[in-house]
């Protein structure tokens, strides 16, 4: 039997802690052959990240320990070479490309010298090295490949940065290239980009990819097969196809119909007059317009889903709402009264009505308060919501409602996950008992089964207590499911505004268009007729 | 760039001026010269004389007027002292104070870096960990009672080197020494801190996929990143040695701006005391300068 390019055999990765061993990987295996893409799918503290970590020697031992196992490239254990052997290795047979383009290249150097290095490390001579950074930087597809390489990483977009990362990886044509998240922080627009592209490289040097995501539709698009993990372990296995269609274990079940846009759309059903109803808002940075005259209305008990790329104007908005920041122009009227000019005293008694979630609740909840202390802040600032004595009934009637346990009350941020620590701040935004929340990006840095839970809580919390939400977000497919209307945004204007059936049906603006053209969907089938379509439609 | 210098000059102006005005009002509150200059069996005509000589009998906003007058000519007065211009008797003692700082703090520099780097790399190590208490031996010990234990052992009992004064290059040995070890203290801290976040930094994960060696990834790649915070710390390290380390230099009897200022202001030699604050506020203005270009040098995401 011929070797597979990379089989990774019973491995398990252990990191001792000063709380104890954390078993990060359990004896694991999966194999990968030349031109072939594997996915790795997994949540966040799945381990998936650890295994191809391990295989490239990017694991810091100590704290971390490969206990047990074997990392076969081409049918040599790479555990058992020296470090000098494995430096050999990075970059010449394996390269790899990390989510976060811009701190992974070094923002001193030009990603000219960067390119140039990966070549001269494995003994490339300097001018053979320029001349090999330009033909790849063409095929890349960067703007200006000459100039390119003299700029810095900061000069460029996250989309280009993942082209110089890709560009850097694909230098020493490797065997086998890791990816990992590579289009998570990217718009999914550029996502579709970057993907592509990976799959064009591949045809041409027929290197395996490992691609590790938690992003079912990047799986749909890219892979052939496809290995799941949860806690460490590898849970299940096979094309892409059988898994989607025919998942066997639990949680990949789980991770399926967790995954959002398939549910029913809304049918708008808010009546009465708007809560708010901005008109033109507008806000300049310096010479920069980032908002050019945005206006919409808001109904009590209505969401209306804000979304677009970076750079749209979106969060901007929110802030303007929130008088975080100043608008430059244009009238907010919330119940009558211009927000954007209200009086500091009127602006106090506002902020109980308007609450904000935001996206990282890691930063946004301080971490020397208890849970108890961080809702009840709220009635400290004010206090004629709620007498005393009756906070400690109420905190727990919040956590309630949220789907936490009053015991959580003396804990702090830290002794929870991300999802519960983004409920906390769901109850904290409660205890105001306000009738706007803005979500900013609010459920983006979840895992889709959390997403799914911290939706679903919102929903019920419009429908029971009236609540309006503002939702601003980039994933298509979570605002079908949770908003009435859609606006969507594209450098400081709205370009369309509908209810979501309106606009995910039937969308009338080619920007619209191509953003949902763009977004993946998890079934493997869907996404290869949408493929197929839009080839058809580029040719 | 030109703005920014032209920005930061005219700054430092305004502060300059603002110094100007202290010092000299403050040195005139600790008493009067001429009681001082004078024998004690000096009658008051001639105190009267010496007065009038030096101009000490205006008041005193037209002597801080005729001050500024002769500052913006350039002339900053004769020292009482020595019948010399005060600005000569400065530059002449900034010179050694410049060489000094400039010896002692490249010293520190190299080594707090090549040590620090070292120490980040196996944070817990061996070498880390005597380092550490090294650099922390250096950043607390008193300068004072080092100066003179060393002048103990290295001058006395051994008599491998002179005492104090200057003449050999032995004679810069001992207080080069001394110099060198708070500061170096200090900054092997800052870089080990630095570095560690450097070294962890996603970028140089990027470096190890590459493949490239750890001698490039600790010296190019993170070395770079982390000089930041650990310029900052060696500009304020070496504007303290600037203004004279006047308790080493007065133990070392090393002619220095240090122990010129304090000499002078006992003996109320207000010209040169004001001299001596001028010209180190300048060399500061420039040292402070010099950084913030390294900032832009180092870090392409700076531009003034």
């Amino acid at each position: 039997m011929a070797d597979h390019l990379l089989e990774v055999r019973n491995l398990s990765v252990d990191f001792h802690t000063a709380s104890g061993v954390v078993h990060a990987v359990r004896n694991i295996s999966y194999h990968l052959d030349r031109g072939e893409t594997l996915a790795i799918l997994g949540e966040s503290g799945s381990g998936k990240s650890v295994s191809s970590a391990a295989i490239m020697n990017l694991i810091d031992m100590p704290p971390g320990k490969i206990s047990s196992g074997e990392i076969l490239l081409d049918g040599k254990d790479l555990l058992t070479m020296n470090g000098e052997q494995r430096r050999e290795v990075n970059g010449r047979r394996i390269a790899m490309i990390f989510q976060d383009p811009l701190s992974h290249l070094n923002p001193v150097y030009t990603v000219g010298w960067q390119m140039r290095e990966a070549l001269k490390t494995h003994g490339i001579g300097n001018t053979q090295a320029q001349a090999e950074a330009l033909r790849l930087f063409k095929r890349v597809a960067l703007p200006d490949p000459e100039r390119a390489l003299d700029k810095y990483p900061h000069e460029f977009s996250g989309g280009q940065r993942q082209r110089v990362m890709i560009a850097m990886a694909l230098a020493l044509k490797p065997d086998l290239l890791i990816a990992d998240e590579p289009t998570t922080a990217l718009d999914v627009t550029v996502q579709a980009e970057v993907l592509n592209l990976l799959k064009e490289l591949q045809r041409e040097t027929g290197m395996g990819v490992l691609i590790i995501t938690h992003d079912l539709g990047v799986v749909s698009e890219v892979a052939d097969r496809v290995v799941v993990m949860e806690k460490g372990q590898l849970v299940e296995s096979g094309t892409v196809r059988e898994v989607y269609h025919n998942p066997q274990h639990a949680y990949t079940k789980k991770l399926i119909a967790a995954a959002p846009g398939k549910g029913e759309m809304h049918e708008p059903e808010a009546s009465g007059d708007a809560i708010l109803s901005v008109k033109d808002a507008r806000k300049f940075y310096g010479g920069f317009e980032a908002l050019k005259g945005v206006s919409f209305d808001l109904k009590a008990g209505e969401t209306v889903a804000v979304v677009g790329e970076s750079g749209s104007g979106k969060s901007t908005l929110a802030r303007i709402l929130l008088r975080l920041e100043e608008a430059d122009g244009g009238t907010a009227k919330w119940k009558g009264k211009d927000l954007f000019t209200m009086s500091p005293g009127d602006l106090f008694k506002l902020r109980r009505d308007l609450q904000m979630v935001f996206q990282d609740p890691t930063q946004s909840l301080n971490p020397r308060m208890t849970v108890y202390q961080l809702i009840s802040e709220a009635w400290v600032i004010h206090p004629e919501i709620l007498p005393k004595a009756k906070w400690r009934e109420r905190v727990a009637e919040l956590l309630g409602q949220v789907g936490l346990s009053s015991e959580h009350m003396g804990r702090y941020p830290h002794q929870f996950s991300g999802g519960q620590r983004q409920r906390i701040a769901i109850a904290r935004a409660l205890a105001l008992e306000p009738q706007l929340i803005v979500c900013d990006e609010a459920v983006s840095a979840l895992d889709v089964s959390v997403q799914a839970q911290v939706i679903t809580l919102l929903d019920k919390l419009r429908k029971e207590m009236g609540i309006a939400f503002i939702f601003i977000a980039h994933d298509l497919p979570l605002v079908r499911d949770f908003a009435d209307y859609v606006m969507v945004m594209q450098k400081g204007e709205v370009v369309e505004f509908g209810t979501v059936a309106q606009v995910f049906d039937n969308p009338q603006k080619p920007y619209t268009q191509a953003l949902l053209a763009a977004s993946l969907d998890p079934d493997p089938d869907v996404q290869a007729a949408n493929r197929y379509a839009r080839l058809a439609a580029a040719s | 760039m030109l703005r920014f210098i032209r920005k930061r000059a005219l700054a430092s102006l305004i502060s300059l001026i603002g110094l100007l005005v202290m010092v000299f009002f403050l040195s005139r509150l600790t008493g009067d010269p001429a009681s001082l200059f004078l024998p004690v069996e000096a009658s008051a005509e001639m105190k009267a004389e010496f007065r009038a000589l030096h101009g000490l009998d205006q008041p005193l906003l037209v002597q801080f007027g005729q001050y500024v007058g002769d500052v913006v000519t350039g002339d900053l007065g004769e020292s009482l002292r020595k019948a010399r211009p005060a600005l000569d008797v400065v530059l002449e003692a900034f010179t050694w104070t410049l060489w000094l700082a400039v010896i002692t703090m490249t010293l520190v520099t190299v080594c707090a870096i090549v040590v620090g780097s070292l120490a980040a790399f196996r944070t817990g190590g061996f070498f880390d960990r005597f380092s550490s208490m090294l650099s922390l031996i250096g950043a607390s010990v008193p300068d004072f009672w080092l100066a003179i234990v060393a002048i103990v052992i290295f001058a006395i009992q051994l008599s491998w080197l002179p005492t104090s004064g200057t003449g050999t290059l032995a004679h810069w040995i001992l207080p080069i020494c001394v110099l060198f070890v708070r500061p170096f203290g200090i900054i092997v801290q800052v870089v080990r801190g630095s570095m560690i976040s450097a070294l962890s930094s996603a970028y140089v994960k990027t470096a190890r996929a590459k493949g490239v060696k750890s001698g490039p990834i600790i010296f190019v790649h993170a070395l770079r990143n982390a000089m930041l915070p650990v310029i900052t710390v060696i500009g304020d390290q070496a504007a303290s040695l600037l203004n004279g380390a006047v308790i080493i230099e007065t133990i070392f009897g090393f002619p220095g701006v240090g122990k010129l200022m304090i000499d002078s202001i006992l003996q109320r030699d207000f010209n040169v005391v004001l001299a001596a604050i001028l010209v180190t506020a300048f060399a500061i203005f420039l040292m402070n300068l010099v950084i913030d270009l390294a900032y832009a040098l180092l870090d392409p995401r700076i531009r003034y």
